[in-house]
C-alpha cells in the first residue's frame, strides 16, 4: 500500500505512515462492525437452536439490532459508584478493548496482507491474551463490590489456568511449523495432509491438540460451558455488575472481539488460515481472505452451537479439567510430537 | 533476522486503539450530560448487592487457593517460555537438545506430581 501513496507524490516516510494508519483502520473498523454483526448472529443461532426467532424487528431480519443496542447504551448514563476507585474503574474497559483490538496486528489475512510481520507472532498473541486478564481483574477490584470482586478472582484463575495448556499447545504447533511467524505457520500447512489437504488438523498427533485448543479457547474467552465469571445465579452479572452505558458495552465488544480472535486462531493454526481447504489449483481463484472469513464463521458457529447445547461447568470441575486433564495431556503431546519429529524429520 | 521496524505498526495500532476506546468511554459521559440522562443520586451510586446494603468490606478476605493457582501459573508459564526457543531450533540441536529438554520436563513433572499429591490442584 505504501507504493500507492508514494505514487500520489508523498515522501516515503509519510507514505509509509499513511499506509500503516489506513491498514490499522482497515483492521479495526471492520472488526468492530464484525463484532456488532456477530453478536446478532450469536443471538440468532442461539434462538434457532431453541426453536424460536432471534431479534427480527429492528431493520430487515433484525439486522440492525446490534446498532440499535449500541445507540441505546451510548445515550445511557455512565454510573460511577461512590465506593469505586474512579480512575481504575474507567481505565479497565479501555484496557480490555485496546488489548482485544491489538492482538489482530499479527493475523495474516491473505498472503501479503498482514499489519506487522514479526517473527514471534504467536508469542505476541500469547502475551496480548495474557494482558486481557488485567482489564477484568482491575474492573472487578475497582468496583469495590463483593460480586464483581469474586468474579474477577474467578476470571483471573480460569484464564491463567487455561493459558498454561494453550502455551504447550502452541509449542506443538511451532514444532511442526518450525517457526512462530504467523506466515510460516500458515505456509507450513500447505499440502500438509497427504499433499492435498491444507491444515494441521489432518495429522493424527495434531488433531487431539486441535480439540484441546478449541475447548481451551472456549474457557479462555469465558464462553458457554465455562462462563462462570458471569454466572447470573451466583454472581449477578460478574465483574461488569457496576458498569453501565458504553463502558459496559466495551466489555461486551472486547469479549466478542476475543471470541473472534480465538476462532481466527483455530483457523490459522490448524485449518490453514487463508489457504483453501484442499491444495487444488482452481480453489485458489477465491481470494484468501474469503477462505479465512469462512473458517472464522464456521468456528463461530461452533462456539454458538456449544453455547446453546451445553450446561455450565461447576468451578471445581473447570479447574480440574484445566490442571488435571489438559495440562498433563498437552505436556504429553509436546513430548510425543517432538519425539515423532525427531525420528521422522530431524533424524540425526 | 530481527525486523524491529515491524514493531512500529503495532505501536501505532496501540495508540489508535487506546484513543478509540478512551473515546468510547468518555464521549457518552459528555453526551449524557448534554441530553440530561446524567442524573446521579446517592442511592443510584451505592454498590449493588442484590438490594441489601453491603454487609462488609468486599476487600476483606479471599480464598488462598487463588494464590496457589497464580503461583503454579508462574511456574508453568516459565516452563512454556523455555519451550519456545527449544521448539523453533529442534532441527539444529538434534538428539542432545531433545534429551536435555526431556530431562527438564521430567523434573517439572516431578514438581507437578508433588503439587497434585499435596492437593494444590483440588477445589474440593
Amino acid at each position: 500500500m505504501t507504493d500507492f501513496f508514494v505514487n500520489l507524490g508523498m515522501s516515503y516516510e509519510w507514505a509509509w505512515f499513511v499506509a500503516t494508519v489506513c491498514g490499522i483502520l482497515l483492521i479495526a473498523l471492520p472488526l468492530m462492525l464484525g463484532v456488532a454483526m456477530i453478536i446478532y448472529a450469536d443471538r440468532k443461532i442461539w434462538a434457532a437452536m431453541a426453536l424460536r426467532r432471534g431479534p427480527n424487528v429492528v431493520g430487515p431480519f433484525g439486522l440492525l439490532q446490534s446498532f440499535a443496542d449500541g445507540l441505546k447504551v451510548f445515550l445511557q448514563e455512565t454510573i460511577v459508584p461512590t465506593a469505586a476507585n474512579k480512575g481504575l474503574f474507567l481505565i479497565a474497559p479501555i484496557i480490555t478493548f485496546t488489548v482485544a483490538l491489538m492482538a489482530w496486528a499479527v493475523i495474516p489475512f491473505n498472503s501479503g496482507a498482514i499489519l506487522a510481520d514479526i517473527n514471534i507472532g504467536l508469542l505476541y498473541i500469547l502475551a496480548i491474551s495474557s494482558l486481557g486478564v488485567y482489564g477484568v481483574v482491575i474492573s472487578g477490584w475497582a468496583s469495590n463490590s463483593k460480586y464483581p470482586f469474586f468474579s474477577a478472582m474467578r476470571a483471573a484463575a480460569q484464564m491463567i489456568s487455561y493459558e498454561v495448556s494453550i502455551g504447550f499447545i502452541l509449542v506443538c504447533v511451532i514444532l511442526y511449523a518450525g517457526s512462530s511467524n504467523m506466515y510460516q505457520i500458515v505456509e507450513a500447512q500447505r499440502g500438509f495432509g497427504l499433499g492435498i489437504v491444507n491444515g494441521f488438523f489432518f495429522n493424527i498427533l495434531l488433531f487431539p491438540i486441535f480439540v484441546m485448543f478449541l475447548i481451551s479457547s472456549l474457557a479462555e474467552t469465558a464462553r458457554a460451558p465455562f462462563d462462570l465469571t458471569e454466572a447470573e445465579s451466583e454472581l449477578v452479572a460478574g465483574y461488569q455488575t457496576e458498569y453501565s452505558s458504553m463502558s459496559f458495552a466495551l466489555f461486551w465488544l472486547g469479549e466478542y472481539a476475543n471470541v473472534l480472535l480465538m476462532c481466527t486462531l483455530n483457523a490459522v493454526l490448524f485449518f490453514g488460515g487463508y489457504l483453501p481447504p484442499l491444495d487444488i489449483g482452481f480453489l485458489y481463484v477465491i481470494p484468501g481472505f474469503v477462505w479465512l472469513l469462512l473458517k472464522i464463521l464456521f468456528f463461530f458457529f461452533v462456539f454458538s452451537w456449544v453455547k446453546a447445547t451445553v450446561p455450565r461447568f461447576r468451578y471445581d470441575q473447570l479447574m480440574r479439567l484445566g490442571w488435571k486433564v489438559f495440562l498433563p495431556l498437552s505436556l504429553l503431546f509436546v513430548v510425543l510430537t517432538s519425539g515423532w519429529l525427531m525420528f521422522t524429520r530431524f533424524a540425526a | 533476522m530481527v525486523e524491529l521496524s515491524q514493531y512500529l505498526p503495532i505501536f501505532i495500532f496501540m495508540v489508535i486503539a487506546l484513543g478509540l476506546s478512551a473515546l468510547f468511554v468518555f464521549l457518552p459521559m459528555g453526551v449524557a450530560r448534554l441530553t440530561g440522562a446524567h442524573n446521579p443520586d446517592a442511592e443510584k451510586l451505592s454498590e449493588y448487592e442484590c438490594g441489601f446494603p453491603a454487609f462488609e468490606d468486599p476487600r476483606s478476605q479471599f480464598d488462598v487457593r487463588f494464590y496457589l493457582v497464580a503461583i503454579l501459573f508462574i511456574i508453568f508459564d516459565l516452563e512454556a517460555a523455555f519451550l519456545f526457543p527449544w521448539a523453533v531450533s529442534l532441527d539444529l540441536t538434534g538428539w542432545p537438545g531433545w534429551i536435555t529438554m526431556m530431562v527438564f520436563l521430567f523434573e517439572l513433572i516431578i514438581g507437578f506430581a508433588y503439587a497434585w499429591k499435596k492437593g494444590a490442584l483440588e477445589w474440593e
